[in-house]
């Protein structure tokens, strides 16, 4: 079986690799990028463990084809923060408890951003009907929720 | 003398009594005394017991003492999520 | 260890404040490495192949072609591994974890290979031709326990079970006192009925993962996500006959686990095909594995007798229990029974449970394990009385509710408890009078939890320029090394942001017992107080040393050794960075431990409520509002406290309106995915609210109570409760899924 060559760009990297046909992008990036931000926790696009976004859409990544990257911009959750400093949304859900174990974080925070680019002043039941596809099972949602909310008001007021 | 209260299934291994009397001053000298008095009851201090003095749990501890009026309870052994 | 140190009723500095966690960073940015993150060079995949049946004898494994294939390396079944003799224990575990003789559960594991890519080792697995002889099988508990139903194992039932049961009823267990005739004899009404409630999973958003590498001299490293590493150690070395101090197992950080990595699945397997491969062996369980072959907790199925005098005071209080806890005895049916009626003061009160097994998988601890099946069949019972008599639920709890002096219905008599308190605090609750609309209802139920100590070691060491480290051995699941630094920093009298603890491997610390049973924030915080405790006497013997006077003439005050008493003469104050600069002048290095197994734990008690709309044309509930009302003994790093009372009563959600494990008639599961087996998202939600109790545990120096786990309990019956106070249906059968309840409000 022959391989695909794939040239495309990852948080603004320029990125080559050879991946096989029916490899997902959740397994370029982790198994052969190193980039394991993102995070498996179903491979069937249940979970949104493996959020990222594709020319600014937000996708699980495990439901994309290595292949279909050629030529995409592709954001993970490794180039949110700006060199030293996080993102808003990192930085409220540090300050908000809003992670416990931490495994669906990544992904949260990806969707989360997606949400906010879309609308910066989303209501609660648009953030939680946004991040439905993102499953948390250690917090019952309730302080991510606030600290999404709580981001996207320091956003709104900066901007 | 010391009255331990054992579960209602160990009644069969202790003359259909849940409260025995036993000679012990540590947690040690119970379970042995326990198992010498009722040797029916080996079966389940071999699986594992945890014992409640005076309300609270202890699962290994030889040498917790005993006091005669402690209240001294045989418990299965806890485990948890 | 006896702990009969007095909790000291003190103003705390660090204690009680919400600084940010230290591994924040690592887990917003994608640093943090859980156990799917690690390589090794040179590394395999290796995968697991899994049967098909539910109930099978395994007759012939040919795993020729297999190997065959280029870039195989191992393949192993049971016959790579050492039988084990008189540990039934051990023996289950490897059992399940490979499977021997028989396949027990559709997803036993029977087979595993390690080749140089994971699409390799897909092709070869399918080349590994079994030969199964299908077996008839059962999967439900009431139907297992039937006489003639297909039998598991012969021989494993102990000396509690009477004769002439089916051999898969394997343990009986009864509790109580009083006599339960005379008890419903008092009473106004005697309720009679069955409550069922469906296996569910632990529902982890990590799947189980781990990296092993073994050499030919019996040296070996694994890399996992576990609740424990040294549990993961001492399993895997009595399966594979390693030695312990040659097998040293780091803990990743780890994606969830409420129990359920508690045990081992793929850990022996992994350490085999690396000793058989000479190569790393990495190993990633799908989505579909940690469903069909991972522990789900028991399902049950369970009567009550409940009778009760029309002014609310419970007469007498009967249950019996069946819980089936998968292929292998050891489902949590005791604790069911042990924890079934702990939140009342009955003088007539008695439990019998019936551990099953039945062709699923082996059950593993899932938080709280059995008591909120438990609850729920007793918690709606009580309603279900209370209401008929017309009285308030609230007031019905507390005019039974145990207090200190109470004899429980596990044998103990309750010291300071806090289940009044949360009553209390619940009634007075702006909650409990808000209004309600149509189709609307309003529950609540109590719960209660044994809090666990166990096996601990804490070394602190305190560097030269006065900085802190902890080192623990229990992973981080929730927020416990800010927990650790916080009273470490409370303890020393310095800021939280001198210490950094960290999560140490199994070669570099002593046994720790399990994350589990509630018990890292009780335990391993009174390990680290106590390990601050002896850093802060050498400081203290250090500064003596220096002002030429006796050790017993300094204390420790402000993160400071001064001089006290009489014969101390007068000394400027030495802070902990000052005599940290100087410690090579004074003897060397300043490091403080403790080693324990911290017995003496206490109990923990919640009242939850719960507002439901119930929708009268698709039997839809939809939870409008949700608060916890739990004592936390002292609430170390309150944010988290929060959480784990908001994650467990959103767990206790998914439990009682759609989680479930679903069996085909051919016995397989038929829902081994997160888009059939669905846990709550965050559109299903509101907020959920908290109020944290904090009566004091005398058993812990800062009065600190586990509370991991009781959150679990009480949500099952606080929303049966409220669905029945919604739409007038009482549902005994979980989950609560639409269908079902359209159905009972059609038929009603
Ligand atoms: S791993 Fe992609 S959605 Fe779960
Ligand atoms: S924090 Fe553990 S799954 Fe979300």
């Amino acid at each position: 079986m022959s391989r695909i060559h794939v040239t495309t760009t990852i948080n603004g990297d320029p990125v080559e690799y050879l991946c096989d046909p029916e490899e997902t992008l959740l397994d370029v990036l982790r198994d052969r990028l190193g980039l394991t931000g993102s995070k498996e926790g179903c491979g069937t696009g249940d979970c949104g463990a493996c959020s990222v976004t594709m020319n600014g859409r937000l996708v699980c990544s495990c439901l994309v084809l290595g292949a279909e990257a050629e030529g995409a911009q592709i954001a993970t959750i490794e180039g949110m923060a700006k060199g030293e400093t996080l993102h808003p949304l990192q930085r409220k859900f540090i300050e908000h408890a809003a992670l416990q174990c931490g495994i669906c974080t990544p992904g949260i925070l990806v969707a989360a951003k997606s949400l906010l680019e879309r609308n910066p002043d989303p209501t609660e039941e648009e953030a939680r009907y946004w991040l439905a596809g993102n499953l948390c099972r250690c917090t019952g949602y309730d302080k991510i929720i606030r600290a999404v909310m709580d981001a996207a008001a320091e956003m709104r007021e900066a901007s | 003398m010391v009255k331990v209260r054992v579960w209602g299934s160990l009644a069969a291994a202790t003359e259909d009594r849940t409260e025995v009397e036993v000679d012990a001053t540590t947690l040690r000298e119970l379970l042995d005394a326990l198992a010498a008095r009722y040797p029916a009851l080996r079966p389940q201090l071999d699986r594992g017991v945890s014992v409640a003095i005076d309300g609270k749990v202890y699962n290994d501890s030889w040498f917790q003492p005993i006091r005669e009026d402690s209240e001294v309870v045989l418990l299965a052994r806890l485990k948890g999520g | 260890m006896a702990l009969d140190t007095k909790s000291e009723t003190r103003q705390f500095t660090v204690v009680g404040t919400r600084p940010l966690r230290p591994d924040g960073i690592d887990k917003v940015t994608g640093r943090a490495r859980f156990g799917a993150d690690m390589t090794a060079p040179g590394m395999l995949i290796g995968l697991v192949l899994r049967s098909p049946h539910a109930h099978a004898k395994i007759k012939r494994i040919d795993t020729s072609a297999a190997e065959a294939i280029p870039g195989v390396h191992a393949v192993v079944t049971r016959a790579d591994f050492p039988v084990i003799g008189d540990n039934d224990f051990i023996a289950d575990i490897l059992d399940n974890c490979m499977a021997g003789e028989k396949a027990l559960y559709d997803g036993h594991a029977v087979a595993a290979i390690a080749a140089s890519s994971g699409a390799i080792a897909r092709k070869a697995l399918k080349l590994i031709k079994v030969d199964y002889e299908v077996l008839p099988h059962v999967t439900d508990v009431d139907a297992a326990m039937k006489p003639g139903a297909p039998v598991l194992h012969e021989g494993r039932a102990n000396e509690t079970v009477p004769e002439g049961m089916s051999s898969n009823v394997v343990a009986r267990y009864e509790f109580g006192h009083g006599d339960i005739g005379a008890g419903l004899a008092g009473a106004d009404r005697v309720l009679e009925r069955t409550y069922r409630t469906e296996a569910t999973h632990q529902g982890y958003i990590e799947p189980h993962a781990c990296l092993a590498q073994m050499g030919p001299d019996g040296q070996a490293d694994l890399w996992c996500c576990t609740q424990g590493q040294y549990m993961v150690r001492d399993t895997c070395a009595a399966i594979l006959g390693l030695k312990q101090g040659q097998l040293r197992v780091t803990a990743s950080e780890i994606g969830g686990g409420f129990g359920g990595k508690t045990t081992v699945f793929l850990e022996p397997v992994a350490l085999a095909l690396a000793r058989k491969s000479g190569r790393p062996v990495k190993m990633v369980m799908t989505r579909s594995e940690v469903l069909r072959a991972t522990g789900p907790t028991a399902s049950s199925s369970i009567d009550i007798k409940l009778g009760m005098t029309k002014d609310g005071r419970i007469t007498a209080g009967f249950a019996e229990l069946r819980y089936q806890g998968g292929a292998y005895p050891g489902s949590p049916v005791e604790f069911g029974a042990m924890s079934a009626f702990a939140p009342y003061d009955l003088d007539h009160v008695k439990t019998v449970g019936w551990d099953v097994v039945t062709n699923r998988p082996k059950q593993a601890a899932y938080r709280a394990p059995g008591a909120p099946m438990a609850a729920f069949a007793v918690e709606s019972a009580i309603d279900e009385l209370a209401k008929g008599f017309g009285l308030d639920p609230l007031e019905v709890r507390l005019k039974n509710a145990a207090r200190e002096g109470t004899r429980a219905s596990y044998g103990v008599t309750y010291p300071a408890i806090g289940l009044e308190a949360t009553l209390r605090r619940a009634k007075d609750h702006p909650h409990w009078t808000a209004p309600l609309g149509s189709n609307q209802g309003r529950g609540v139920a109590c719960g209660f939890w044994f809090n666990f100590g166990g096996n601990t070691c804490v070394s602190m060491n305190i560097a030269p320029d006065g900085t802190v480290n902890v080192i623990e051995g229990n992973p981080d699941i929730g927020g416990s090394r800010a927990s650790m630094s916080m009273m470490a920093a409370e303890e020393l009298g310095i800021s939280y942001d001198q210490v950094r603890t960290v999560i140490a491997d199994t070669a570099s610390l002593g046994l720790n017992d399990v994350t589990d049973g509630s018990r890292v924030t009780f335990a391993v915080g009174l390990a680290t107080i106590e390990a601050a405790r002896d850093a802060k006497r050498e400081m203290c013997k250090r500064a003596a040393m220096v002002w030429g006077i006796e050790e017993d003439a300094v204390e420790w005050k402000d993160g400071a050794a001064h001089p006290a008493g009489p014969n101390a003469g007068s000394h400027p104050p030495m802070t902990l960075a000052e005599i940290a600069a100087i410690a090579s002048n004074t003897g060397g290095p300043i490091a403080g431990h403790y080693e324990v197994n911290a017995e003496g734990a206490g109990v923990s008690f919640a009242t939850h409520m719960v507002d439901t709309e119930v929708d009268p044309e698709t039997g839809a509930v939809k939870i409008l509002r949700y608060t916890v009302f739990q004592d936390a003994g002292k609430a170390v790093h309150p944010a988290y406290v929060e959480g784990q009372f908001q994650g467990g009563a959103v767990q206790g959600i998914g439990w009682a309106l759609n989680e479930e494990y679903i069996y085909g008639a051919d016995g397989t599961l038929q829902n081994a995915g997160f888009l059939d087996y669905r846990i709550p998202v965050a559109s299903d939600l509101p907020m959920i609210d908290t109020v944290i109790l904090e009566i004091p545990n005398p058993g812990h120096p800062y009065g600190v109570r586990g509370v991991g786990e009781t959150s679990i309990v009480p949500p099952l019956a606080t929303i049966a409760n409220a669905v029945s106070a919604a739409s007038g249906v009482r549902m005994a059968d979980l989950p609560m899924s639409p269908p079902k309840v359209l159905a009972a409000i059609k038929g009603a």
